[in-house]
Protein backbone atom coordinates (compact mmCIF):
# COMPACT_ATOMS: atom_id res chain seq x y z
CA UNK A 1 0.00 0.00 0.00
CA UNK A 2 1.14 3.51 -0.85
CA UNK A 3 1.28 5.95 0.80
CA UNK A 4 -1.50 9.11 0.81
CA UNK A 5 -0.59 11.69 -1.45
CA UNK A 6 -2.40 14.56 -1.93
CA UNK A 7 0.07 17.29 -3.20
CA UNK A 8 -2.25 17.51 -6.39
CA UNK A 9 -4.38 18.99 -4.32
CA UNK A 10 -4.09 23.09 -5.14
CA UNK A 11 -5.79 26.20 -6.54
CA UNK A 12 -5.23 25.35 -10.10
CA UNK A 13 -7.00 22.22 -9.77
CA UNK A 14 -9.84 23.57 -8.07
CA UNK A 15 -10.34 25.88 -10.60
CA UNK A 16 -9.71 23.31 -13.83
CA UNK A 17 -11.51 20.37 -12.19
CA UNK A 18 -13.81 21.20 -9.13
CA UNK A 19 -15.32 24.83 -9.48
CA UNK A 20 -18.02 23.91 -12.33
CA UNK A 21 -19.16 20.45 -10.73
CA UNK A 22 -19.56 22.55 -7.37
CA UNK A 23 -21.45 24.95 -9.35
CA UNK A 24 -23.59 22.63 -10.76
CA UNK A 25 -24.08 20.80 -7.30
CA UNK A 26 -25.12 23.79 -5.42
CA UNK A 27 -27.37 25.04 -8.11
CA UNK A 28 -29.01 21.80 -8.59
CA UNK A 29 -29.53 21.88 -4.99
CA UNK A 30 -31.24 25.27 -4.54
CA UNK A 31 -33.84 24.98 -7.98
CA UNK A 32 -34.84 21.55 -6.75
CA UNK A 33 -35.52 22.65 -3.17
CA UNK A 34 -37.59 26.70 -4.79
CA UNK A 35 -39.05 23.81 -6.71
CA UNK A 36 -39.59 21.09 -4.93
CA UNK A 37 -40.84 23.14 -2.01
CA UNK A 38 -43.48 25.07 -4.38
CA UNK A 39 -44.99 22.02 -5.79
CA UNK A 40 -45.16 20.22 -2.82
CA UNK A 41 -46.84 22.82 -1.12
CA UNK A 42 -49.35 22.26 -3.92
CA UNK A 43 -49.30 19.10 -3.18
CA UNK A 44 -49.64 19.44 0.22
CA UNK A 45 -52.60 21.59 -0.32
CA UNK A 46 -54.49 19.26 -2.50
CA UNK A 47 -54.32 16.73 -0.55
CA UNK A 48 -55.62 18.73 2.13
CA UNK A 49 -58.60 20.25 0.11
CA UNK A 50 -60.84 17.60 1.18
CA UNK A 51 -61.80 16.87 -2.50
CA UNK A 52 -61.04 13.62 -3.50
CA UNK A 53 -60.49 14.76 -7.19
CA UNK A 54 -57.78 16.51 -5.86
CA UNK A 55 -56.40 15.17 -2.84
CA UNK A 56 -55.84 11.03 -4.49
CA UNK A 57 -54.05 11.95 -7.42
CA UNK A 58 -51.63 13.75 -5.13
CA UNK A 59 -51.57 11.02 -2.87
CA UNK A 60 -51.25 9.02 -5.65
CA UNK A 61 -48.08 11.10 -7.15
CA UNK A 62 -46.02 11.35 -3.57
CA UNK A 63 -46.36 7.80 -2.30
CA UNK A 64 -44.80 6.41 -5.75
CA UNK A 65 -41.92 9.42 -5.75
CA UNK A 66 -41.05 8.39 -1.63
CA UNK A 67 -41.34 4.37 -2.67
CA UNK A 68 -39.06 4.06 -5.44
CA UNK A 69 -34.97 4.79 -5.55
CA UNK A 70 -34.01 8.24 -6.68
CA UNK A 71 -31.13 7.35 -9.35
CA UNK A 72 -33.90 4.81 -10.84
CA UNK A 73 -36.28 7.97 -11.73
CA UNK A 74 -33.20 9.80 -12.57
CA UNK A 75 -32.24 7.21 -15.24
CA UNK A 76 -35.47 6.79 -16.34
CA UNK A 77 -36.58 10.49 -16.94
CA UNK A 78 -33.14 10.65 -18.87
CA UNK A 79 -34.18 7.94 -21.23
CA UNK A 80 -37.92 8.99 -21.30
CA UNK A 81 -37.31 12.27 -22.68
CA UNK A 82 -35.95 11.75 -25.61
CA UNK A 83 -38.30 8.39 -26.26
CA UNK A 84 -41.18 10.87 -26.16
CA UNK A 85 -40.02 14.07 -27.80
CA UNK A 86 -37.32 12.24 -30.01
CA UNK A 87 -34.44 14.41 -28.87
CA UNK A 88 -32.36 14.53 -25.82
CA UNK A 89 -32.31 17.31 -22.82
CA UNK A 90 -29.07 17.20 -21.70
CA UNK A 91 -27.95 15.40 -18.70
CA UNK A 92 -28.41 19.20 -16.64
CA UNK A 93 -31.48 19.92 -16.97
CA UNK A 94 -32.57 16.11 -17.02
CA UNK A 95 -31.03 16.28 -13.78
CA UNK A 96 -32.73 19.60 -12.28
CA UNK A 97 -36.06 18.51 -13.85
CA UNK A 98 -35.88 14.95 -12.00
CA UNK A 99 -34.92 16.73 -8.61
CA UNK A 100 -37.28 19.16 -8.63
CA UNK A 101 -39.97 16.50 -9.33
CA UNK A 102 -38.84 13.73 -6.71
CA UNK A 103 -38.29 16.50 -4.22
CA UNK A 104 -41.47 17.65 -4.30
CA UNK A 105 -42.88 14.51 -2.86
CA UNK A 106 -40.44 14.71 0.18
CA UNK A 107 -41.18 18.63 1.18
CA UNK A 108 -45.15 17.63 0.22
CA UNK A 109 -45.25 15.85 3.30
CA UNK A 110 -43.44 18.43 5.76
CA UNK A 111 -45.48 21.01 4.35
CA UNK A 112 -48.81 19.20 4.65
CA UNK A 113 -47.03 18.27 8.69
CA UNK A 114 -46.71 22.06 8.40
CA UNK A 115 -50.34 22.92 7.69
CA UNK A 116 -51.44 20.56 10.20
CA UNK A 117 -49.08 22.05 13.00
CA UNK A 118 -51.35 25.48 12.68
CA UNK A 119 -54.39 24.96 14.62
CA UNK A 120 -57.65 25.21 12.89
CA UNK A 121 -58.64 28.84 14.82
CA UNK A 122 -56.20 30.12 12.98
CA UNK A 123 -58.10 29.41 9.31
CA UNK A 124 -61.16 30.44 11.25
CA UNK A 125 -59.95 34.24 12.46
CA UNK A 126 -58.72 34.13 8.47
CA UNK A 127 -62.26 33.48 7.63
CA UNK A 128 -64.28 35.16 9.82
CA UNK A 129 -62.29 38.75 8.78
CA UNK A 130 -63.77 37.79 5.20
CA UNK A 131 -60.08 36.43 3.69
CA UNK A 132 -60.84 34.12 1.10
CA UNK A 133 -59.37 30.22 1.30
CA UNK A 134 -56.18 31.29 -0.77
CA UNK A 135 -55.99 34.80 0.84
CA UNK A 136 -56.22 32.42 4.61
CA UNK A 137 -53.41 29.98 2.87
CA UNK A 138 -51.21 32.38 1.62
CA UNK A 139 -51.51 35.16 4.16
CA UNK A 140 -52.01 33.02 7.54
CA UNK A 141 -51.58 29.72 7.50
CA UNK A 142 -48.39 28.66 4.98
CA UNK A 143 -46.49 31.55 6.67
CA UNK A 144 -47.17 29.87 9.99
CA UNK A 145 -46.67 26.33 8.22
CA UNK A 146 -43.28 27.48 6.44
CA UNK A 147 -41.74 28.95 9.83
CA UNK A 148 -42.52 25.78 11.93
CA UNK A 149 -41.52 23.26 9.39
CA UNK A 150 -38.15 25.08 8.36
CA UNK A 151 -35.50 23.31 10.41
CA UNK A 152 -37.13 20.07 8.77
CA UNK A 153 -36.83 21.60 5.08
CA UNK A 154 -33.57 22.18 6.02
CA UNK A 155 -32.43 18.84 6.86
CA UNK A 156 -34.28 17.29 3.25
CA UNK A 157 -32.11 20.56 1.83
CA UNK A 158 -28.97 18.80 2.76
CA UNK A 159 -30.02 15.04 2.05
CA UNK A 160 -30.90 16.32 -1.23
CA UNK A 161 -27.44 18.14 -1.60
CA UNK A 162 -25.63 14.72 -0.75
CA UNK A 163 -28.01 12.77 -3.23
CA UNK A 164 -27.11 15.09 -6.09
CA UNK A 165 -23.89 13.25 -6.69
CA UNK A 166 -26.36 10.27 -8.09
CA UNK A 167 -26.43 12.31 -11.42
CA UNK A 168 -23.34 10.50 -11.95
CA UNK A 169 -25.73 7.77 -13.27
CA UNK A 170 -26.15 10.01 -16.79
CA UNK A 171 -22.84 11.49 -16.72
CA UNK A 172 -23.46 15.17 -15.53
CA UNK A 173 -20.87 16.85 -13.97
CA UNK A 174 -21.58 17.42 -10.32
CA UNK A 175 -18.67 18.12 -7.25
CA UNK A 176 -17.95 14.65 -7.15
CA UNK A 177 -17.81 13.82 -10.96
CA UNK A 178 -14.79 16.69 -10.32
CA UNK A 179 -13.13 14.87 -7.74
CA UNK A 180 -13.24 11.57 -9.39
CA UNK A 181 -12.14 13.36 -12.64
CA UNK A 182 -9.45 15.27 -10.98
CA UNK A 183 -8.37 12.03 -9.34
CA UNK A 184 -8.19 10.20 -12.76
CA UNK A 185 -6.10 13.01 -14.18
CA UNK A 186 -3.53 12.80 -11.41
CA UNK A 187 -3.81 9.05 -11.27
CA UNK A 188 -4.63 9.45 -7.50
CA UNK A 189 -8.28 8.01 -6.96
CA UNK A 190 -8.28 7.27 -3.08
CA UNK A 191 -7.30 10.54 -2.04
CA UNK A 192 -9.43 12.28 -4.46
CA UNK A 193 -12.27 10.31 -3.10
CA UNK A 194 -11.24 11.05 0.47
CA UNK A 195 -10.82 14.86 -0.19
CA UNK A 196 -14.52 15.03 -1.52
CA UNK A 197 -15.75 12.65 1.56
CA UNK A 198 -14.21 16.09 3.72
CA UNK A 199 -15.18 18.60 1.06
CA UNK A 200 -18.70 17.27 1.12
CA UNK A 201 -18.61 16.52 5.18
CA UNK A 202 -18.10 20.22 5.63
CA UNK A 203 -21.15 21.81 4.27
CA UNK A 204 -23.21 19.64 5.44
CA UNK A 205 -22.17 19.49 8.83
CA UNK A 206 -21.92 23.11 8.86
CA UNK A 207 -25.41 23.55 7.66
CA UNK A 208 -26.89 21.05 10.03
CA UNK A 209 -25.27 23.05 12.53
CA UNK A 210 -26.98 26.46 11.24
CA UNK A 211 -30.61 23.94 11.03
CA UNK A 212 -29.84 23.34 15.08
CA UNK A 213 -29.60 26.93 16.53
CA UNK A 214 -32.54 27.89 14.01
CA UNK A 215 -34.49 25.05 15.89
CA UNK A 216 -33.14 26.69 19.28
CA UNK A 217 -34.23 30.16 17.96
CA UNK A 218 -38.06 29.11 16.80
CA UNK A 219 -38.40 27.16 20.00
CA UNK A 220 -37.83 30.31 22.03
CA UNK A 221 -40.53 32.21 19.46
CA UNK A 222 -43.18 29.94 19.72
CA UNK B 1 -85.72 44.79 12.64
CA UNK B 2 -83.20 41.37 12.73
CA UNK B 3 -80.06 41.89 12.82
CA UNK B 4 -79.19 38.17 13.19
CA UNK B 5 -81.91 35.65 12.23
CA UNK B 6 -81.76 31.87 13.28
CA UNK B 7 -84.49 29.79 11.83
CA UNK B 8 -84.44 26.12 13.01
CA UNK B 9 -80.79 25.47 12.26
CA UNK B 10 -80.25 21.50 13.23
CA UNK B 11 -76.41 20.49 12.72
CA UNK B 12 -74.71 16.88 12.73
CA UNK B 13 -71.57 15.37 13.52
CA UNK B 14 -71.97 11.89 11.86
CA UNK B 15 -75.09 10.88 13.37
CA UNK B 16 -74.44 12.46 16.62
CA UNK B 17 -76.47 16.07 16.39
CA UNK B 18 -75.03 18.97 17.64
CA UNK B 19 -77.56 21.96 17.42
CA UNK B 20 -81.63 20.17 17.23
CA UNK B 21 -83.90 22.64 15.62
CA UNK B 22 -82.33 26.45 17.27
CA UNK B 23 -84.27 29.09 16.40
CA UNK B 24 -83.44 32.71 17.96
CA UNK B 25 -82.87 36.37 16.89
CA UNK B 26 -80.51 39.50 18.13
CA UNK B 27 -82.45 42.88 17.24
CA UNK B 28 -80.16 45.66 15.96
CA UNK B 29 -78.51 47.00 19.31
CA UNK B 30 -79.25 44.37 21.07
CA UNK B 31 -76.93 42.54 23.27
CA UNK B 32 -77.61 38.80 23.88
CA UNK B 33 -75.79 36.31 26.11
CA UNK B 34 -75.56 32.54 25.34
CA UNK B 35 -74.96 30.24 28.18
CA UNK B 36 -74.91 26.94 29.21
CA UNK B 37 -73.22 23.85 30.04
CA UNK B 38 -70.15 22.70 28.49
CA UNK B 39 -70.69 20.47 25.45
CA UNK B 40 -74.12 22.13 24.82
CA UNK B 41 -73.73 23.65 21.86
CA UNK B 42 -73.16 26.87 22.75
CA UNK B 43 -70.08 27.45 20.69
CA UNK B 44 -71.20 25.36 17.84
CA UNK B 45 -74.28 27.62 17.21
CA UNK B 46 -72.56 30.96 17.44
CA UNK B 47 -70.31 29.68 14.65
CA UNK B 48 -73.03 28.80 12.46
CA UNK B 49 -74.23 32.50 12.63
CA UNK B 50 -71.19 33.29 9.88
CA UNK B 51 -70.87 29.94 8.64
CA UNK B 52 -67.57 29.09 10.00
CA UNK B 53 -69.65 25.81 11.02
CA UNK B 54 -71.65 24.13 8.17
CA UNK B 55 -74.91 23.60 9.75
CA UNK B 56 -77.25 21.17 7.43
CA UNK B 57 -80.61 21.97 8.05
CA UNK B 58 -82.17 25.54 9.02
CA UNK B 59 -81.47 29.51 8.18
CA UNK B 60 -79.50 32.11 9.49
CA UNK B 61 -79.85 35.49 8.04
CA UNK B 62 -77.58 38.48 8.82
CA UNK B 63 -78.92 41.69 8.25
CA UNK B 64 -81.27 40.12 5.20
CA UNK B 65 -78.91 37.89 3.52
CA UNK B 66 -78.95 34.25 4.29
CA UNK B 67 -75.58 33.03 4.96
CA UNK B 68 -76.47 29.48 3.63
CA UNK B 69 -78.38 30.41 0.62
CA UNK B 70 -75.88 28.99 -2.60
CA UNK B 71 -75.30 32.80 -4.02
CA UNK B 72 -74.27 34.09 -0.95
CA UNK B 73 -70.73 35.70 -1.12
CA UNK B 74 -69.72 34.71 2.24
CA UNK B 75 -66.28 35.76 2.67
CA UNK B 76 -68.06 39.70 1.67
CA UNK B 77 -70.77 38.51 4.11
CA UNK B 78 -68.28 37.52 7.25
CA UNK B 79 -66.00 40.65 6.56
CA UNK B 80 -69.39 42.77 8.37
CA UNK B 81 -69.54 40.20 11.15
CA UNK B 82 -66.58 41.12 13.96
CA UNK B 83 -66.10 37.66 15.85
CA UNK B 84 -63.63 37.44 18.80
CA UNK B 85 -62.34 33.74 19.76
CA UNK B 86 -61.87 31.82 22.98
CA UNK B 87 -58.24 31.79 22.22
CA UNK B 88 -57.43 34.98 20.84
CA UNK B 89 -56.19 33.70 17.48
CA UNK B 90 -54.05 36.89 16.66
CA UNK B 91 -51.59 35.84 13.79
CA UNK B 92 -48.58 35.13 15.62
CA UNK B 93 -46.34 35.76 12.84
CA UNK B 94 -48.05 39.41 11.74
CA UNK B 95 -47.31 42.61 14.50
CA UNK B 96 -50.02 43.96 16.38
CA UNK B 97 -50.84 46.56 13.78
CA UNK B 98 -50.83 44.72 10.99
CA UNK B 99 -53.11 41.84 12.58
CA UNK B 100 -55.79 45.44 12.92
CA UNK B 101 -54.67 46.10 9.21
CA UNK B 102 -54.04 42.92 7.23
CA UNK B 103 -58.12 42.39 6.55
CA UNK B 104 -58.85 46.25 6.39
CA UNK B 105 -56.37 46.26 3.41
CA UNK B 106 -56.69 43.13 1.81
CA UNK B 107 -60.75 42.37 2.28
CA UNK B 108 -61.76 46.25 2.81
CA UNK B 109 -59.04 47.65 0.36
CA UNK B 110 -58.55 50.17 2.37
CA UNK B 111 -54.95 51.78 1.51
CA UNK B 112 -52.27 51.01 4.24
CA UNK B 113 -52.22 54.57 5.53
CA UNK B 114 -56.38 54.70 6.06
CA UNK B 115 -55.82 51.10 7.84
CA UNK B 116 -52.90 52.55 10.29
CA UNK B 117 -55.27 55.60 11.04
CA UNK B 118 -57.77 53.33 11.76
CA UNK B 119 -55.99 50.72 13.70
CA UNK B 120 -53.81 53.36 15.67
CA UNK B 121 -57.50 55.05 17.05
CA UNK B 122 -58.80 51.38 18.32
CA UNK B 123 -55.55 50.53 19.79
CA UNK B 124 -56.22 53.36 21.55
CA UNK B 125 -59.28 52.85 22.59
CA UNK B 126 -58.58 49.55 23.70
CA UNK B 127 -55.89 50.93 26.06
CA UNK B 128 -52.64 49.10 23.89
CA UNK B 129 -51.54 52.00 21.63
CA UNK B 130 -47.39 51.50 22.75
CA UNK B 131 -47.97 47.66 21.68
CA UNK B 132 -48.63 48.42 18.36
CA UNK B 133 -45.12 47.43 16.69
CA UNK B 134 -44.92 43.96 19.49
CA UNK B 135 -45.86 40.80 18.04
CA UNK B 136 -49.34 38.53 20.36
CA UNK B 137 -46.50 36.44 21.84
CA UNK B 138 -45.08 39.36 24.41
CA UNK B 139 -48.59 40.13 25.38
CA UNK B 140 -50.33 38.54 28.00
CA UNK B 141 -53.72 37.08 27.12
CA UNK B 142 -56.11 40.06 28.12
CA UNK B 143 -54.00 42.40 26.19
CA UNK B 144 -54.41 39.64 23.31
CA UNK B 145 -57.75 39.06 23.42
CA UNK B 146 -58.35 43.25 23.65
CA UNK B 147 -56.12 43.34 20.26
CA UNK B 148 -58.49 40.50 18.83
CA UNK B 149 -61.77 42.83 19.83
CA UNK B 150 -59.70 45.74 17.88
CA UNK B 151 -58.99 43.93 14.83
CA UNK B 152 -62.84 42.93 14.74
CA UNK B 153 -63.83 46.09 14.83
CA UNK B 154 -61.27 47.86 12.53
CA UNK B 155 -63.75 45.92 9.72
CA UNK B 156 -66.70 47.85 11.16
CA UNK B 157 -68.93 45.41 11.76
CA UNK B 158 -72.60 45.45 11.43
CA UNK B 159 -72.78 43.30 14.65
CA UNK B 160 -70.23 41.27 16.94
CA UNK B 161 -70.09 37.70 17.82
CA UNK B 162 -68.03 36.42 20.86
CA UNK B 163 -67.10 33.39 21.65
CA UNK B 164 -65.83 32.34 25.69
CA UNK B 165 -64.16 35.98 24.98
CA UNK B 166 -62.87 35.75 28.88
CA UNK B 167 -62.47 32.14 29.34
CA UNK B 168 -59.00 31.31 28.79
CA UNK B 169 -58.06 34.26 30.22
CA UNK B 170 -56.55 34.27 33.86
CA UNK B 171 -58.78 35.80 36.49
CA UNK B 172 -56.64 39.14 36.93
CA UNK B 173 -57.06 40.03 33.00
CA UNK B 174 -60.94 39.49 32.93
CA UNK B 175 -62.50 42.73 33.66
CA UNK B 176 -59.95 44.61 31.53
CA UNK B 177 -61.50 42.74 28.58
CA UNK B 178 -65.18 42.87 30.11
CA UNK B 179 -64.37 46.49 30.31
CA UNK B 180 -63.77 46.96 26.50
CA UNK B 181 -67.33 44.52 25.92
CA UNK B 182 -69.11 46.62 28.31
CA UNK B 183 -68.52 49.96 26.45
CA UNK B 184 -69.09 48.57 23.36
CA UNK B 185 -72.58 47.38 24.09
CA UNK B 186 -73.57 50.89 25.82
CA UNK B 187 -72.42 52.38 22.56
CA UNK B 188 -75.28 50.32 20.80
CA UNK B 189 -73.02 47.39 19.18
CA UNK B 190 -75.01 44.55 18.31
CA UNK B 191 -73.64 41.63 19.99
CA UNK B 192 -74.14 37.47 20.41
CA UNK B 193 -71.82 36.81 23.34
CA UNK B 194 -71.52 33.33 24.39
CA UNK B 195 -70.19 33.85 28.13
CA UNK B 196 -70.79 32.57 31.48
CA UNK B 197 -69.69 35.77 32.83
CA UNK B 198 -73.20 36.21 34.48
CA UNK B 199 -72.32 40.05 35.83
CA UNK B 200 -71.63 41.08 32.39
CA UNK B 201 -75.09 39.40 31.42
CA UNK B 202 -76.87 41.18 34.10
CA UNK B 203 -75.01 44.62 33.35
CA UNK B 204 -75.79 45.12 29.44
CA UNK B 205 -77.65 42.05 28.31
CA UNK B 206 -81.12 42.39 27.11
CA UNK B 207 -81.81 38.29 26.80
CA UNK B 208 -80.03 35.71 28.00
CA UNK B 209 -80.54 31.98 25.78
CA UNK B 210 -79.69 28.84 28.11
CA UNK B 211 -78.76 25.83 25.62
CA UNK B 212 -78.15 22.67 27.17
CA UNK B 213 -77.42 19.80 24.83
CA UNK B 214 -78.06 21.10 21.53
CA UNK B 215 -81.36 22.61 22.28
CA UNK B 216 -82.27 26.41 23.15
CA UNK B 217 -83.85 25.73 26.55
CA UNK B 218 -84.49 28.95 27.88
CA UNK B 219 -84.60 32.69 25.55
CA UNK B 220 -85.63 35.18 28.00
CA UNK B 221 -85.22 38.29 28.88
CA UNK B 222 -82.24 39.32 31.27
CA UNK B 223 -84.90 39.84 34.51
CA UNK B 224 -86.92 36.92 33.83
CA UNK B 225 -83.94 34.48 33.20
CA UNK B 226 -82.35 35.68 36.37
CA UNK B 227 -85.46 36.23 38.49
CA UNK B 228 -87.06 32.92 37.75
CA UNK B 229 -86.03 30.46 35.08
CA UNK B 230 -88.87 28.33 33.74
CA UNK B 231 -86.76 25.08 33.46
CA UNK B 232 -85.39 23.25 35.45
CA UNK B 233 -82.09 22.78 33.81
CA UNK B 234 -81.56 26.41 33.79
CA UNK B 235 -82.19 27.05 37.49
CA UNK B 236 -79.55 24.01 38.08
CA UNK B 237 -76.71 25.73 36.00
CA UNK B 238 -77.63 29.53 37.41
CA UNK B 239 -76.87 27.71 40.90
CA UNK B 240 -74.04 25.99 40.07
CA UNK B 241 -72.23 28.87 38.40
CA UNK B 242 -73.69 31.62 41.10
CA UNK B 243 -72.88 29.84 44.36
CA UNK B 244 -69.66 29.16 44.87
Amino acid sequence: MGALDISFFNADLVSKFLWNGFVFSIQLTLVAMAGGILIGTLLALMRLSGRAWLALPAAAYVNTMRSVPLVMVILWFFLLIPFVTGRPLGAEWSAIITFTLFEAAYYSEIMRAGIQSVSRGQVHAGNALGLSYAQTMRLIILPQAFRNMLPVLLTQTIILFQDTSLVYAIGAYDLLKGFETAGKNFNRPVEAYLLAAAVYFVICYSLSSVVKQLQAKIAIVR
Amino acid sequence: MAMIEMKNVSKWYGSFQVLKDCSTRVDKGEVVVVCGPSGSGKSTLIKCVNALEPFQQGEVVIDGISVGAPGTDLPKLRARVGMVFQHFELFPHLSIMENLTLGQIRVLRRSEEEARDKGVKLLERVGLKEQAQKFPGQLSGGQQQRVAIARALAMDPLCMLFDEPTSALDPEMINEVLDVMVELALEGMTMMCVSHEMGFARKVAKRVIFMDQGEIVEDAPKEDFFGKPRSERAQQFLSKILHH
